[in-house]
Protein backbone atom coordinates (compact mmCIF):
# COMPACT_ATOMS: atom_id res chain seq x y z
CA UNK A 1 0.00 0.00 0.00
CA UNK A 2 2.53 2.40 0.89
CA UNK A 3 4.87 1.79 -1.84
CA UNK A 4 1.91 2.30 -4.04
CA UNK A 5 1.22 5.57 -2.99
CA UNK A 6 5.16 6.22 -3.05
CA UNK A 7 5.51 5.00 -6.61
CA UNK A 8 2.20 7.42 -7.60
CA UNK A 9 4.08 9.90 -6.12
CA UNK A 10 7.63 9.17 -7.27
CA UNK A 11 6.07 8.63 -10.98
CA UNK A 12 4.84 11.85 -10.85
CA UNK A 13 7.59 14.16 -8.51
CA UNK A 14 10.78 12.39 -9.77
CA UNK A 15 11.66 11.81 -5.98
CA UNK A 16 14.12 9.05 -6.41
CA UNK A 17 16.00 10.91 -9.60
CA UNK A 18 16.41 13.93 -6.77
CA UNK A 19 17.03 11.49 -3.78
CA UNK A 20 19.71 9.65 -6.01
CA UNK A 21 21.07 13.08 -7.67
CA UNK A 22 21.07 14.57 -4.32
CA UNK A 23 22.50 11.84 -1.56
CA UNK A 24 23.32 9.22 -3.84
CA UNK A 25 25.83 10.54 -5.76
CA UNK A 26 29.32 8.70 -6.34
CA UNK A 27 32.10 10.73 -3.43
CA UNK A 28 35.44 9.55 -3.21
CA UNK A 29 37.53 8.28 -0.09
CA UNK A 30 37.23 11.13 2.57
CA UNK A 31 37.10 11.57 5.96
CA UNK A 32 34.83 13.58 8.96
CA UNK A 33 36.14 16.89 7.87
CA UNK A 34 34.25 16.60 4.74
CA UNK A 35 31.08 16.46 7.35
CA UNK A 36 31.62 20.26 7.90
CA UNK A 37 29.55 21.67 5.12
CA UNK A 38 26.53 19.52 5.97
CA UNK A 39 27.06 21.11 9.77
CA UNK A 40 26.59 24.03 8.87
CA UNK A 41 24.06 23.76 6.60
CA UNK A 42 21.93 21.75 10.04
CA UNK A 43 23.44 24.56 11.78
CA UNK A 44 21.83 27.46 9.61
CA UNK A 45 18.27 25.41 9.42
CA UNK A 46 18.63 25.36 13.15
CA UNK A 47 19.35 28.91 13.58
CA UNK A 48 16.43 29.61 11.34
CA UNK A 49 13.83 27.60 13.12
CA UNK A 50 14.86 28.59 16.70
CA UNK A 51 14.97 32.63 15.20
CA UNK A 52 11.39 31.87 13.80
CA UNK A 53 10.56 30.98 17.64
CA UNK A 54 12.04 34.19 19.13
CA UNK A 55 10.35 36.71 17.15
CA UNK A 56 7.03 35.35 18.08
CA UNK A 57 8.35 37.24 21.42
CA UNK A 58 11.14 39.57 21.15
CA UNK A 59 10.51 42.85 20.40
CA UNK A 60 13.09 45.06 18.79
CA UNK A 61 12.85 48.22 20.47
CA UNK A 62 14.87 49.67 22.74
CA UNK A 63 12.25 50.52 24.93
CA UNK A 64 11.38 46.54 24.97
CA UNK A 65 14.08 44.35 23.77
CA UNK A 66 15.79 43.40 26.75
CA UNK A 67 12.72 43.53 28.96
CA UNK A 68 11.21 40.82 26.29
CA UNK A 69 14.70 38.77 26.27
CA UNK A 70 14.49 38.50 30.19
CA UNK A 71 10.63 37.25 29.68
CA UNK A 72 11.87 34.64 26.99
CA UNK A 73 14.06 33.64 29.69
CA UNK A 74 12.52 33.53 32.80
CA UNK A 75 8.61 33.72 31.70
CA UNK A 76 7.77 31.18 28.73
CA UNK A 77 7.87 27.43 28.69
CA UNK A 78 11.16 26.30 27.31
CA UNK A 79 11.97 29.57 26.46
CA UNK A 80 15.86 29.09 28.02
CA UNK A 81 16.13 26.51 25.18
CA UNK A 82 15.41 28.08 21.98
CA UNK A 83 17.47 30.98 23.22
CA UNK A 84 19.94 28.66 24.31
CA UNK A 85 20.00 27.02 21.53
CA UNK A 86 20.21 30.01 19.21
CA UNK A 87 22.98 31.66 20.85
CA UNK A 88 25.36 28.49 20.96
CA UNK A 89 24.11 27.75 17.76
CA UNK A 90 25.62 31.03 16.74
CA UNK A 91 28.75 30.55 18.16
CA UNK A 92 29.42 26.83 16.82
CA UNK A 93 28.12 28.10 12.90
CA UNK A 94 30.63 30.98 12.95
CA UNK A 95 33.53 27.91 13.91
CA UNK A 96 32.17 25.40 11.62
CA UNK A 97 31.78 27.64 8.75
CA UNK A 98 35.39 28.49 9.56
CA UNK A 99 36.92 25.38 9.37
CA UNK A 100 34.80 24.27 6.45
CA UNK A 101 36.40 27.00 4.84
CA UNK A 102 40.00 25.71 6.31
CA UNK A 103 39.28 22.49 5.03
CA UNK A 104 38.82 23.57 1.68
CA UNK A 105 41.67 25.61 1.41
CA UNK A 106 44.26 23.08 3.16
CA UNK A 107 42.94 19.91 0.66
CA UNK A 108 43.07 22.55 -2.29
CA UNK A 109 39.62 22.04 -2.83
CA UNK A 110 39.03 25.22 -4.49
CA UNK A 111 40.49 24.47 -7.77
CA UNK A 112 39.46 24.04 -11.31
CA UNK A 113 36.82 23.64 -11.35
CA UNK A 114 35.41 24.53 -7.87
CA UNK A 115 36.27 28.56 -8.00
CA UNK A 116 32.71 29.40 -7.75
CA UNK A 117 31.71 27.12 -5.13
CA UNK A 118 34.58 28.57 -2.83
CA UNK A 119 33.64 32.23 -3.67
CA UNK A 120 30.03 31.60 -3.00
CA UNK A 121 31.69 29.73 0.11
CA UNK A 122 33.38 33.01 0.99
CA UNK A 123 30.12 35.17 0.40
CA UNK A 124 28.19 32.72 2.97
CA UNK A 125 30.99 33.54 5.71
CA UNK A 126 31.06 36.86 5.87
CA UNK A 127 27.07 36.91 5.28
CA UNK A 128 27.12 34.62 8.58
CA UNK A 129 29.92 36.58 10.18
CA UNK A 130 27.15 39.46 9.43
CA UNK A 131 24.44 37.26 11.24
CA UNK A 132 26.93 37.37 14.21
CA UNK A 133 27.59 41.24 14.14
CA UNK A 134 23.80 42.24 13.95
CA UNK A 135 22.39 39.62 16.11
CA UNK A 136 24.94 40.71 18.77
CA UNK A 137 22.92 43.77 19.35
CA UNK A 138 19.37 42.29 19.64
CA UNK A 139 19.52 41.61 22.94
CA UNK A 140 20.03 45.17 23.64
CA UNK A 141 22.62 45.31 26.90
CA UNK A 142 25.66 46.74 27.77
CA UNK A 143 27.84 44.55 25.80
CA UNK A 144 25.65 45.06 22.94
CA UNK A 145 25.39 48.17 22.58
CA UNK A 146 29.33 48.76 23.18
CA UNK A 147 29.89 45.86 20.80
CA UNK A 148 28.09 48.07 18.47
CA UNK A 149 29.38 51.14 18.84
CA UNK A 150 32.69 49.77 18.28
CA UNK A 151 31.52 48.09 15.12
CA UNK A 152 30.50 50.63 13.66
CA UNK A 153 33.01 52.64 14.34
CA UNK A 154 35.76 50.70 12.42
CA UNK A 155 33.85 51.62 9.00
CA UNK A 156 34.64 55.24 10.28
CA UNK A 157 38.45 54.94 9.61
CA UNK A 158 37.82 54.79 5.63
CA UNK A 159 39.30 57.85 4.08
CA UNK A 160 36.63 60.15 3.17
CA UNK A 161 33.31 58.17 3.22
CA UNK A 162 34.25 56.81 6.67
CA UNK A 163 32.02 58.56 8.60
CA UNK A 164 29.18 58.44 6.13
CA UNK A 165 29.46 54.24 6.68
CA UNK A 166 28.96 54.77 10.19
CA UNK A 167 25.94 57.00 9.94
CA UNK A 168 24.60 54.10 7.42
CA UNK A 169 25.41 51.65 9.29
CA UNK A 170 23.45 53.01 12.65
CA UNK A 171 21.13 54.81 10.22
CA UNK A 172 21.82 58.24 12.00
CA UNK A 173 25.01 59.33 14.35
CA UNK A 174 24.20 57.51 17.46
CA UNK A 175 23.47 53.93 18.23
CA UNK A 176 19.29 54.33 17.99
CA UNK A 177 16.03 52.71 17.83
CA UNK A 178 16.92 52.81 14.41
CA UNK A 179 20.01 50.92 15.17
CA UNK A 180 18.41 48.04 16.66
CA UNK A 181 15.36 48.22 13.84
CA UNK A 182 17.74 48.18 10.68
CA UNK A 183 20.39 45.29 12.76
CA UNK A 184 16.80 43.39 13.18
CA UNK A 185 15.73 43.49 9.71
CA UNK A 186 19.28 42.26 8.47
CA UNK A 187 19.31 39.08 11.04
CA UNK A 188 15.79 38.30 10.50
CA UNK A 189 15.24 39.52 6.42
CA UNK A 190 18.09 40.20 4.29
CA UNK A 191 21.13 38.01 5.47
CA UNK A 192 19.09 34.74 5.74
CA UNK A 193 17.15 35.59 2.29
CA UNK A 194 20.90 35.91 0.93
CA UNK A 195 22.30 33.25 2.99
CA UNK A 196 19.65 30.69 1.75
CA UNK A 197 19.83 31.82 -2.09
CA UNK A 198 23.66 31.67 -2.25
CA UNK A 199 23.94 27.83 -0.08
CA UNK A 200 21.23 27.39 -3.00
CA UNK A 201 23.93 28.09 -5.32
CA UNK A 202 27.02 26.42 -3.30
CA UNK A 203 24.71 22.95 -2.96
CA UNK A 204 24.02 23.00 -6.69
CA UNK A 205 27.83 23.25 -7.75
CA UNK A 206 28.49 20.85 -5.17
CA UNK A 207 25.86 17.93 -6.74
CA UNK A 208 27.03 18.72 -10.28
CA UNK A 209 30.48 19.41 -10.22
CA UNK A 210 31.33 16.29 -6.94
CA UNK A 211 33.55 17.30 -3.84
CA UNK A 212 36.97 16.74 -4.52
CA UNK A 213 38.96 14.03 -3.10
CA UNK A 214 41.91 14.42 -0.62
CA UNK A 215 45.40 15.20 -2.49
CA UNK A 216 48.10 12.68 -3.03
CA UNK A 217 51.61 13.07 -1.27
CA UNK A 218 53.12 14.03 -4.90
CA UNK A 219 49.99 16.29 -5.89
CA UNK B 1 23.31 -11.42 -2.20
CA UNK B 2 20.70 -14.19 -0.34
CA UNK B 3 18.17 -12.69 1.97
CA UNK B 4 19.70 -13.69 5.60
CA UNK B 5 17.05 -14.12 7.83
CA UNK B 6 19.15 -11.69 10.15
CA UNK B 7 18.38 -7.87 9.80
CA UNK B 8 20.93 -6.31 7.28
CA UNK B 9 22.98 -3.42 8.11
CA UNK B 10 21.83 -1.17 5.64
CA UNK B 11 17.96 -2.02 7.70
CA UNK B 12 19.55 -1.22 10.94
CA UNK B 13 21.18 2.05 10.20
CA UNK B 14 17.52 2.87 8.39
CA UNK B 15 15.72 1.64 11.77
CA UNK B 16 18.48 3.75 14.23
CA UNK B 17 18.25 6.18 12.07
CA UNK B 18 14.26 6.80 12.10
CA UNK B 19 13.98 6.10 16.15
CA UNK B 20 16.64 8.84 16.92
CA UNK B 21 15.32 11.07 14.31
CA UNK B 22 11.61 10.42 15.69
CA UNK B 23 12.95 11.09 19.36
CA UNK B 24 14.85 14.33 18.24
CA UNK B 25 11.58 15.72 16.98
CA UNK B 26 9.39 15.18 19.92
CA UNK B 27 12.25 16.30 22.49
CA UNK B 28 12.38 19.05 20.38
CA UNK B 29 8.73 19.74 18.96
CA UNK B 30 6.90 19.21 22.22
CA UNK B 31 9.20 22.26 23.81
CA UNK B 32 8.06 24.36 20.55
CA UNK B 33 4.69 23.72 21.44
CA UNK B 34 5.00 24.39 24.78
CA UNK B 35 6.89 27.51 24.03
CA UNK B 36 4.07 28.71 21.85
CA UNK B 37 1.26 28.66 24.22
CA UNK B 38 2.24 28.78 27.49
CA UNK B 39 1.87 32.32 28.11
CA UNK B 40 -1.57 32.17 27.16
CA UNK B 41 -2.94 29.37 29.49
CA UNK B 42 -1.08 31.04 32.48
CA UNK B 43 -3.96 32.59 34.32
CA UNK B 44 -3.21 36.18 36.06
CA UNK B 45 -5.84 36.46 38.26
CA UNK B 46 -5.75 38.72 40.73
CA UNK B 47 -7.35 38.47 44.44
CA UNK B 48 -5.80 40.79 46.84
CA UNK B 49 -7.41 42.97 49.71
CA UNK B 50 -6.51 46.69 48.83
CA UNK B 51 -6.51 49.12 52.19
CA UNK B 52 -8.78 52.20 51.99
CA UNK B 53 -7.19 53.60 54.60
CA UNK B 54 -8.64 54.26 58.21
CA UNK B 55 -12.37 53.71 58.11
CA UNK B 56 -12.45 56.79 60.58
CA UNK B 57 -11.15 59.20 57.45
CA UNK B 58 -14.70 58.42 55.85
CA UNK B 59 -17.60 60.93 56.92
CA UNK B 60 -20.57 59.18 57.79
CA UNK B 61 -23.13 59.53 55.26
CA UNK B 62 -21.77 61.10 52.68
CA UNK B 63 -20.17 58.86 49.81
CA UNK B 64 -16.57 59.84 49.23
CA UNK B 65 -13.80 58.45 46.53
CA UNK B 66 -10.29 57.25 47.41
CA UNK B 67 -8.64 56.24 44.10
CA UNK B 68 -5.43 53.96 43.62
CA UNK B 69 -3.61 52.19 40.87
CA UNK B 70 -2.96 48.74 40.27
CA UNK B 71 0.20 47.54 37.77
CA UNK B 72 -0.29 44.49 35.34
CA UNK B 73 2.33 43.01 33.51
CA UNK B 74 1.55 41.56 30.57
CA UNK B 75 5.02 39.33 29.41
CA UNK B 76 7.39 42.48 29.08
CA UNK B 77 4.79 45.02 29.11
CA UNK B 78 3.61 46.86 32.39
CA UNK B 79 -0.09 48.51 32.66
CA UNK B 80 -1.48 50.65 35.07
CA UNK B 81 -4.54 50.93 35.84
CA UNK B 82 -6.34 53.36 37.93
CA UNK B 83 -9.58 52.48 40.16
CA UNK B 84 -11.87 54.48 41.79
CA UNK B 85 -14.19 53.70 44.88
CA UNK B 86 -16.83 55.69 46.83
CA UNK B 87 -17.13 54.73 49.86
CA UNK B 88 -20.45 55.04 51.87
CA UNK B 89 -21.16 55.04 55.39
CA UNK B 90 -24.48 54.90 55.95
CA UNK B 91 -23.76 54.32 59.62
CA UNK B 92 -21.29 54.38 61.69
CA UNK B 93 -20.51 50.40 60.86
CA UNK B 94 -22.76 49.85 57.94
CA UNK B 95 -19.92 50.41 55.33
CA UNK B 96 -20.93 50.12 51.35
CA UNK B 97 -17.72 50.36 48.78
CA UNK B 98 -19.18 50.97 45.34
CA UNK B 99 -16.88 51.17 41.99
CA UNK B 100 -17.28 54.67 40.25
CA UNK B 101 -17.42 52.20 36.78
CA UNK B 102 -20.47 53.54 35.54
CA UNK B 103 -22.52 50.31 33.95
CA UNK B 104 -23.62 51.34 30.96
CA UNK B 105 -20.33 51.65 29.38
CA UNK B 106 -17.69 52.28 32.25
CA UNK B 107 -17.34 55.63 32.70
CA UNK B 108 -16.60 57.28 36.01
CA UNK B 109 -19.25 58.54 37.70
CA UNK B 110 -19.36 61.84 40.43
CA UNK B 111 -21.13 61.72 43.40
CA UNK B 112 -23.12 65.44 43.83
CA UNK B 113 -23.33 66.84 47.39
CA UNK B 114 -26.09 69.12 46.86
CA UNK B 115 -27.98 67.10 44.68
CA UNK B 116 -27.47 63.30 46.13
CA UNK B 117 -27.11 61.86 43.09
CA UNK B 118 -24.20 60.23 41.36
CA UNK B 119 -23.88 61.31 37.40
CA UNK B 120 -22.08 59.55 34.64
CA UNK B 121 -20.73 62.60 32.65
CA UNK B 122 -21.02 60.13 29.18
CA UNK B 123 -24.61 59.07 28.86
CA UNK B 124 -26.18 60.85 31.93
CA UNK B 125 -26.78 57.96 33.61
CA UNK B 126 -27.76 58.35 37.43
CA UNK B 127 -27.60 56.33 40.49
CA UNK B 128 -29.23 57.05 43.96
CA UNK B 129 -26.88 56.79 47.18
CA UNK B 130 -27.28 53.41 47.17
CA UNK B 131 -26.20 52.79 43.75
CA UNK B 132 -29.79 52.04 42.16
CA UNK B 133 -30.39 53.30 38.78
CA UNK B 134 -32.81 56.59 38.66
CA UNK B 135 -32.10 57.64 35.20
CA UNK B 136 -30.34 57.00 32.11
CA UNK B 137 -29.36 54.32 30.09
CA UNK B 138 -27.35 52.13 32.60
CA UNK B 139 -28.64 48.67 32.90
CA UNK B 140 -28.15 47.71 36.84
CA UNK B 141 -27.02 49.11 39.67
CA UNK B 142 -23.34 50.05 41.07
CA UNK B 143 -20.80 47.57 41.19
CA UNK B 144 -20.06 47.04 44.87
CA UNK B 145 -16.94 45.67 45.93
CA UNK B 146 -16.75 43.07 48.94
CA UNK B 147 -15.02 45.25 51.74
CA UNK B 148 -14.17 44.09 55.48
CA UNK B 149 -12.81 46.42 58.64
CA UNK B 150 -9.29 45.25 60.10
CA UNK B 151 -7.91 46.85 63.53
CA UNK B 152 -10.04 50.30 62.09
CA UNK B 153 -8.65 49.80 58.65
CA UNK B 154 -11.09 49.14 55.79
CA UNK B 155 -10.32 47.02 52.76
CA UNK B 156 -11.74 46.13 49.33
CA UNK B 157 -11.61 42.91 47.82
CA UNK B 158 -10.03 42.78 44.60
CA UNK B 159 -10.62 40.58 41.96
CA UNK B 160 -9.38 40.68 38.46
CA UNK B 161 -10.16 37.99 35.75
Amino acid sequence: MSSKVINWLDERLGLTGIYDTVLDRNVPKVNWWFTLGSASLILFVLQGVTGVFLTVYYSPTPDHAYDSIQFIMNGVAYGWLIRGIHHWGATLMVITVIAHMLRTFYYAAYKYPRELTWVTGVILLLTTLGMGLTGYLLPMNQKSYWATTVATEIPGTVPIIGPFLTSVMRGGPDISALTLSRFFALHIWFLPAMIALVIGVHMYLIIRLGISHIPDKDE
Amino acid sequence: MTKSPHISRREFVAIFVGALGTIMAVAVGLPAIGYLISPTVRTKKTDAWVSMGPLEGYPVGQPTLFTFTRARVNGWEKTVNSFGVYVWRETEDDVTTYSNWCTHLSCRVTWRDEEEIYVCPCHDGLFDISGKVVGGPPPRPLDQYENKVEDGVLFIRLEEA
